[in-house]
């Protein structure tokens, strides 16, 4: 490489020919350039798209807020849904099996999915047993969540495999753990994994034994984003409605027992939804109105539980 | 990589001098061991349960279809009658329904998506707007797809039907447009898809744009780029592979997307072409049929549902190979 | 040792003045980064700015080709003239700026395209009207790269090592035939060889283009620039934070043997930084 000779070579780069080959090019801000127009467009066009993309959650979330919560009366709460046709009744059965059903699918799901999680952060490595939990994590968050429901009806359901009965609100929470699962895993994983190494060989180092250096070092270093993420689950499986439908199904009834079909705030928003009844157009709204303030709940908690815990 | 328990070389070392010195164990108590072993087979149990579950699932429905599949073989794919009464099974109208509508849903909310996640990420607007716009893209991510039904039923649909109709009016000749709107159809399935998509679009194009490197927005700005044409030509290209990424992700969810398209797509299992006229989806097939069914109409429906369970899978598939082919390699 | 200056950058060589600082403070969200800078670079002539890490010299590089703008919270105050104008007047379009003021980064910074791409986009994008490939060519060539890369202008920039892509920035950065290049601590993250062919790059350029470059390395800032200006970074009054401050800037051979201040006496001489 002989650089001394690039010293001696014409330089044609330097000289103002060189310069001469582009634009000439002020200083001043000119919103006629190429440039300046195109991205005036641009950025309107994106306003145009960003706005486009709010504008639904705006309208909906402005109709459940506005149109449901102007039903809100105390018999919603404390009332059975009315039979389709007649007016009147309350959503109470539902709210109560929601907070059932959930809960059962938050007590399978989340020790499963906090364990699932440990084994490929701390366990896991190259192996053909690795690959086929990565894999399974990863299909499973991809099945559709119609198919968890049909699934949980063949083997739970239809064979009756729960004392005798079918449909029923362990079924149910079966189905909804089938799909908070993998998030639970997903959230764990990345937690851990977000960890830097050097805190678990400060604690191997003092000889602490692997169990112990996951319970008491790794597991609480990640207990927030932990903790949010398994409650965002909770929130999304908590407005789940195809894996109920076949599972839990629905009931005009109280709850009756874990083994007996349980009503639900979200079926009960796609049963009567598609009534042609009004007045059970209104008990879906309410539902709905109901469910949204649910997970606006969570939501909140788990954004103030993050800040806290951060300190 | 991480290491591998050098804790055991550090105590199985017997060392004579550590009773000297105060420390009395040389191995581990057994009790100590044992928990240490115990909660790895209890891990390895728990991570195992996931995999199980996969295979049981592809098990169920694939030995469920069975007698479909034996029944009608491969042309249960392109026939597009659905007759109970007469135990005669063809899924053409729910696949074209399902490939149908979350393509065009995909269409609608990846423009929308990706420009909103650029609006979010590049300084146009001060930060605190745009993390506004981000909370209020992640609680979008967060309604329940029931409850965006029920929307689309009461107060989409029914605004929605005279554009519609006048679209019918105008360009009914083609026969995407060819029918009358009655109400429920492909294209209110159509939009609302594409606004359940638009939640996951934008904040996977968001965080791939958030993780471009400082030093290439440097190098883009610093040779006279302007903000859009480093956008465009530079910070876009190097977060394509999560924007494709996610793009796939959010088809594998239009394609198993059960409640909103249910109640709005109107679940007629007569084919038409036209977007205007009620069609289905496998998933609102699944939804719809499922409960009342018995006999064969029970193992064509889980044919139907193999197919979307390949078709998912291979989408998710998909996404994962073209998010590691495609990655940026940046130091 | 120095390229022969042809006769219009003799004449630059005098002493016209390229940038001015003006009491430049710079803030990063409201926390003091650098203060109350002041000085005049010449046209045409190597200037380096010197001084221990977190010194602000970086920030002050930076703020000559308006990059700073891209940094959340990032605010100047003074003036910063550049041909009589100041680059921070409303009117002023930053894009235009960073045409006119190239920058060479700490870290390599190619485009992930390929290696004749990452030369023709800048041009592109500036309203190039003569022959791409000779421009390809030309930078290339000037920026002592172009023999180890002739053969694969198709392939990715990235495909190159560290010192051949560093270099493939200088070649980006002098296509678009900007005034002033900027270069910020180019050689830290490659070898002495690579280091020493930049050196000789810098050199060669000289006298066309000003240059302005950060740089850790004494004995580099020694050998290559005609002027320097070493920053300092000393306790806020408070004494909560630090901020970066300038305490002395002048030709070269004053800076490294008969500095005024005794802070630059002491860095200069290694007993700190």
């Amino acid at each position: 490489m002989d650089i001394k000779a690039n010293c001696h070579l014409p330089h044609a780069l330097a000289n103002d020919d060189h310069r001469k080959e582009f634009d000439s090019c002020p200083l001043e801000y000119n919103p006629l350039l190429k440039h300046n127009r195109e991205g005036i467009f641009y950025t309107v066009l994106a306003g145009l798209f960003a706005t486009l993309a709010i504008l639904p959650l705006l309208l909906v979330l402005g109709y459940v807020m506005f149109r449901g919560g102007a039903l809100m009366s105390v018999e919603l709460f404390t009332q059975l849904p009315s039979p389709p046709g007649l007016s009147g009744g309350g959503i109470a059965n539902a709210i109560l099996g929601t907070f059932i059903v959930t809960g059962i699918a938050s007590l399978i799901a989340i020790p499963v999915g906090i364990g699932g999680g440990i084994y490929i952060a701390e366990y896991s490595r190259v192996d053909l047993f690795s690959v086929f939990v990565h894999y399974g994590t990863n299909v499973l968050a991809g099945v559709p969540s119609i198919i968890c429901g049909i699934f949980i009806y063949l083997l739970v359901v239809t064979t009756r495999l729960l004392f005798g009965e079918s449909f029923s609100a362990v079924a149910g929470g079966l189905a909804l753990a089938v799909i908070m699962i993998p998030t639970v895993i997903k959230t764990t994983d990345e937690a851990l994994k977000l960890l830097e190494d050097d805190l678990r060989w400060a604690a191997m180092a003092v000889g602490a034994s692997k169990f112990v250096t996951i319970t008491r070092v790794t597991l609480p270093a990640a207990f927030t984003p932990i903790a949010t993420g398994s409650m965002l689950g909770i929130a999304r499986a908590a407005g789940e409605t195809a894996p109920l439908i076949f599972t839990a199904m629905f009931s005009f009834y109280w709850p009756e027992g874990l083994f007996k079909p349980i009503a639900t705030l979200s079926v009960l928003v796609f049963n009567y939804s598609i009534m042609p009844y009004e007045a059970q157009n209104q008990l879906a709204l309410a539902a709905s109105f109901v469910i949204v303030m649910l997970i606006l709940c969570i939501n909140l908690l788990v954004h103030r539980l993050g800040f806290y815990l951060r300190g | 990589m991480r290491s591998r328990r050098p804790q055991i070389s550090l105590w199985r070392k017997p060392k004579a001098q550590e009773t000297a010195s105060g420390f009395t164990q040389r191995r581990r108590p057994w009790k100590d061991r044992l928990l240490d072993h115990g909660f790895r087979w209890l891990t390895i149990v728990l991570a195992s349960i996931v995999g199980i579950l996969v295979i049981a699932i592809l098990l169920v429905v694939f030995a469920g279809s069975l007698p479909a599949i034996v029944a009608y073989g491969l042309d249960f794919l392109i026939r597009s009658d659905w007759d109970p009464s007469n135990e005669s099974y063809g899924a053409f109208t729910a696949i074209y329904g399902t490939l149908v509508s979350s393509l065009l849903a995909l269409l609608v909310a990846v423009p929308l998506g990706v420009g909103s996640a650029v609006f979010i990420t590049e300084d146009i607007l001060p930060y605190s707007i745009r993390r506004i716009i981000g909370i209020m893209v992640e609680l979008l991510a967060a309604i329940p797809s029931v409850i965006l039904g029920l929307w689309a039923i009461f107060v989409m649909e029914p605004a929605l039907r005279p554009v519609l109709t006048s679209v019918h009016q105008r360009l009914g000749w083609i026969p995407l447009f060819s029918t009358q709107p009655i109400g429920p159809g492909m294209a209110p399935a159509v939009i609302i898809l594409a606004v359940m998509l638009l939640p996951i679009i934008t904040s996977i194009s968001r965080d791939t744009l958030d993780q471009v490197p400082i030093e290439l927005r440097f190098a883009a700005y610093g040779v006279g780029s302007s903000r859009w044409q480093s956008i465009i030509k530079i910070i876009i290209p190097a977060a394509i592979s999560g924007i494709a990424g996610g793009v796939l992700l959010a088809l594998g969810r239009a394609m198993g997307e059960t409640m909103a398209v249910t109640m709005i797509i109107g679940n007629s299992t007569n084919f038409s072409p036209s977007l205007l006229s009620p069609g289905n989806t496998i998933s609102s097939m699944l939804a719809n049929q499922f409960g009342e069914a018995t006999g064969p109409q029970v193992s064509a429906l889980m044919y139907a549902a193999l197919i979307l369970m390949i078709l998912t899978l291979l989408v998710n598939f998909l996404a994962e190979w073209v998010v590691r082919r495609l990655k940026l390699r940046y130091h | 040792m120095l390229g022969i200056p042809d006769q219009k950058s003799a004449e630059a060589l005098s002493s016209d003045t390229c940038l001015e600082f003006e009491s430049v403070t710079i803030r990063y969200g409201g926390q003091e980064a650098v203060r109350n800078v002041s000085m005049l670079i010449p046209s045409g002539q190597v200037t380096a700015f010197i001084g221990p890490s977190g010194c602000g010299k970086s920030t002050i590089l930076r703020s000559i080709n308006r990059l700073n703008d891209l940094i959340p919270g990032c605010t100047l105050t003074g003036r910063v003239i550049f041909q009589g104008h100041n680059l921070y007047a409303s009117h002023i379009d930053p894009v235009q700026v960073r045409r006119r003021i190239g920058m060479v980064f700490q870290k390599p910074n190619p485009f992930p395209k390929s290696i004749y791409e990452n030369i023709a986009y800048g041009a592109r994008i500036n309203g190039f009207k003569g022959d791409m490939d000779s421009l390809v060519e030309r930078s290339l060539r000037q920026a002592a790269v172009w023999d180890e890369c002739k053969d694969k202008l198709e392939m990715s920039g990235l495909s190159l090592s560290g010192g051949q892509q560093q270099r493939l920035c200088i070649a980006r950065a002098i296509s678009i035939a900007p005034e002033v290049i900027l270069m910020d601590e180019p050689c830290s993250s490659l070898d002495p060889i690579s280091t020493q062919k930049i050196e000789e790059l810098i050199r060669s350029l000289r006298g066309h283009y000003t240059i302005v470059i950060v740089t850790h390395n004494l004995q580099q800032a020694y050998r290559i620039s005609d002027m320097a200006s070493f920053f300092n970074v000393i306790p806020t009054l408070d004494g909560f934070a630090k901020v970066g401050v300038m305490e002395e800037f002048g030709p070269s051979s004053q800076i490294f043997n008969s500095p005024q201040q005794q802070t630059t006496r002491d860095y200069v001489s290694g007993l700190f930084g």
